[in-house]
């Protein structure tokens, strides 16, 4: 009696503790949720009373070649950035995991820049790209002797110095995937090594296996991370809109926090909350054909972790 | 095949040759950014387009110019009370909600946690607009209360990194605190808080991290100029002065700085959670 007396003031106690996430979960989280559904559906531009209009939004959208356009303009950027990053990232931790010296300060160079405020780091590289007085297009006249690209100024080449600019914060990446080559057992080496395996078959054999759980991790973050872009093409383009620069972020922050089209802007969100779930449920889903998990070989059962 | 010595010695140098031209482009890439943007924040006006990495002579003066202009001192104080605000909110809210989770014995417990795994996935777009429109209703707008109060409610990321770290803790020092008669709350406070400062610490710095570097948030939320975070400042600075380039990369300079700081000062926590969050995913 007394024991489940005990028991049961745990479980209280349990509850108490748990209770502030709870709260934030419903105001924060649930709570905007389940209410961005139900603006989606009326017309609202929080000074007169919202009007329901059903699926009209959705419909609006469908036929706006806006939407469309910052949908494409969103997939170029991250589709076209995530083998880079991926890439890039894997190819300097490779470069620390060689022993490299000194470790620390290489590894404080390839992530510093990871840490930094990104206004700051536009501010930095509106000036770098700048077409006339950049140290970039000075260098390539001196090196080349032709004139540079206009950079983010010019529609042609805005998404592509996006891209580029956007190689400088690798380093986040770089420490997963070093994290995840410092945890393969050197023995597999050893014994690739006596069998005969040369540096290509041992990267391709072991060192990408043993990391894809972590090449999966750096995927998912860095495509749902470049679906979200919005700070360095709102702080460096956004007093000259381009429209080939016209991310999904930015018509979703015009249409809520310019225009106040509340409704619109709720659809817009739940339709891209749905894209980027179904992104990653695809991503999950192909991962069983890619992603080598050593536990499931090993014993055969899921962990119960 | 006849010297086998010599080939060896050459592909080492060619080896070598390679990877020193590589670490040159390496560095100009990740280094040169910032190289430049000090290098220019020290040039006179005049000094601007010459290109050259000595500015003569030393114009210390555009920081100050830099900081006069933005309202720098203001903006932060706001940016340090907001920091403030949210590394204390998440520091308390998180350990004590893992501690919940990870050390406490109630029904329904795991699914809860399931719960707050999924809440990962659910990016800040989905839940922007009625986020707003609540703190409007409150009239929390151009406040810091949006941008503090949930900091209070712990965020699911430092739930599930201090949960990992107090399941390693032994559960017989809860017990043996409980013998001699501590409660749920003085354990949490006596036996685990102790034991947590280096992920608290690590918790600590990427809020900092976060909070600092935070755009879109002050942004909507702040209209103001007096309430402005740095961030914010820098924005609007660089839109009124955009050709004055040598004190936008002064102020630029300045508001890197304490991440630049935090970072060299916190490495370790850096690397070592970053990886772990890899790991463990």
């Amino acid at each position: 009696m007394a024991m489940s007396k005990m028991r049961r003031q745990e479980a209280l106690y349990g509850y108490l503790f748990i209770l502030p996430w709870a709260i934030g979960f419903l105001l924060f989280t649930l709570g905007p949720m389940i209410a961005s559904l139900v603006f989606s559906t009326w017309k609202w531009d929080l000074l007169d009373k919202p009007t329901f209009v059903g699926l009209r939004n959705y419909a609006v959208m469908l036929k706006m070649p806006d939407f469309w356009h910052s949908l494409g303009v969103t997939s170029y950027y991250s589709f076209a950035r995530l083998p880079l990053v991926l890439a890039a990232g894997l190819l300097l931790a490779l470069m620390l995991n060689q022993r490299i010296r000194p470790l620390g300060l290489w590894r404080t160079i390839f992530y510093l820049p990871s840490v930094l405020p990104m206004v700051a780091v536009s501010m930095l590289f509106i000036f770098l790209y700048n077409p006339d007085i950049g140290v970039i297009n000075f260098f390539i006249q001196k090196i080349f002797g032709v004139k540079g690209p206009r950079w983010i100024f010019d529609e042609r080449t805005v998404i592509p110095s996006l891209i580029l600019m956007s190689l400088w914060w690798v380093g986040s990446n770089m420490l997963i995937y070093l994290g995840g080559l410092q945890g393969i057992p050197t023995e597999l080496y050893e014994a690739a090594a006596i069998d005969g395996a040369g540096v290509w078959s041992r990267f391709w054999r072991i060192t990408l296996p043993m990391i894809s759980p972590v090449i999966f991790y750096n995927l998912i973050t860095t495509l749902i991370a470049s679906f979200e872009t919005f700070t360095q093409v709102y702080v460096m383009l956004g007093n000259r809109p381009m429209w080939n620069a016209n991310f999904f972020m930015i018509y979703l922050y015009n249409h809520a926090f310019r225009y106040y089209k509340m409704g619109y802007a709720s659809a817009l969100a739940w339709v891209f909350f749905i894209i980027l779930f179904g992104l990653t449920l695809l991503t999950f889903k192909s991962s069983s054909f890619w992603v080598y998990y050593e536990a499931e070989v090993k014993g055969g059962k899921k962990e119960n972790a | 095949m006849v010297n086998p010595g010599r080939a060896i010695k050459k592909r080492h140098w060619l080896q070598a040759g390679i990877l020193y031209i590589l670490s040159l482009v390496l560095v100009v890439f990740f280094v040169g950014p910032l190289f430049w943007m000090v290098v220019t924040s020290l040039k006179s006006p005049a000094q601007l387009y010459s290109y050259t990495i000595f500015p003569r002579p030393i114009a210390w003066n555009n920081y100050i110019t830099a900081l006069r202009s933005i309202p720098f001192f203001r903006q932060l104080t706001n940016t340090v009370i907001i920091v403030v605000v949210n590394v204390v909110g998440q520091l308390l809210s998180s350990s004590f909600v893992a501690f919940g989770f990870a050390r406490l014995r109630s029904p329904w417990k795991n699914r809860l946690f399931a719960l707050v795994l999924a809440t990962m996935m659910v990016p800040q777009v989905a839940t922007l607009i009625p986020s707003y429109i609540l703190f409007k209703e409150l009239g929390w707008i151009d406040t810091f209360l949006p941008l503090t109060v949930p900091a209070f409610t712990a965020h699911p990321f430092n739930i599930f990194l201090l949960r990992v770290f107090y399941q390693g803790i032994p559960i017989e020092l809860d017990e043996a605190a409980r013998v001699d008669g501590a409660s749920s709350l003085a354990i949490w406070h006596r036996v685990i808080l102790p034991l947590s400062k280096p992920v608290l610490t690590t918790i600590a710095v990427f809020t900092f991290q976060n909070t600092w570097n935070d755009f879109m948030g002050p942004l909507i939320y702040l209209q103001t100029p007096e309430w402005f975070t740095l961030q914010l400042g820098l924005a609007s600075f660089a839109g009124m002065y955009s050709v004055d380039w040598v004190s936008i990369m002064a102020a630029s300079a300045v508001i890197m700085l304490p991440c630049v700081l935090v970072f060299i000062f916190a490495q370790r926590f850096f690397t070592e959670s970053l990886a772990f969050a890899g790991l463990k995913e």
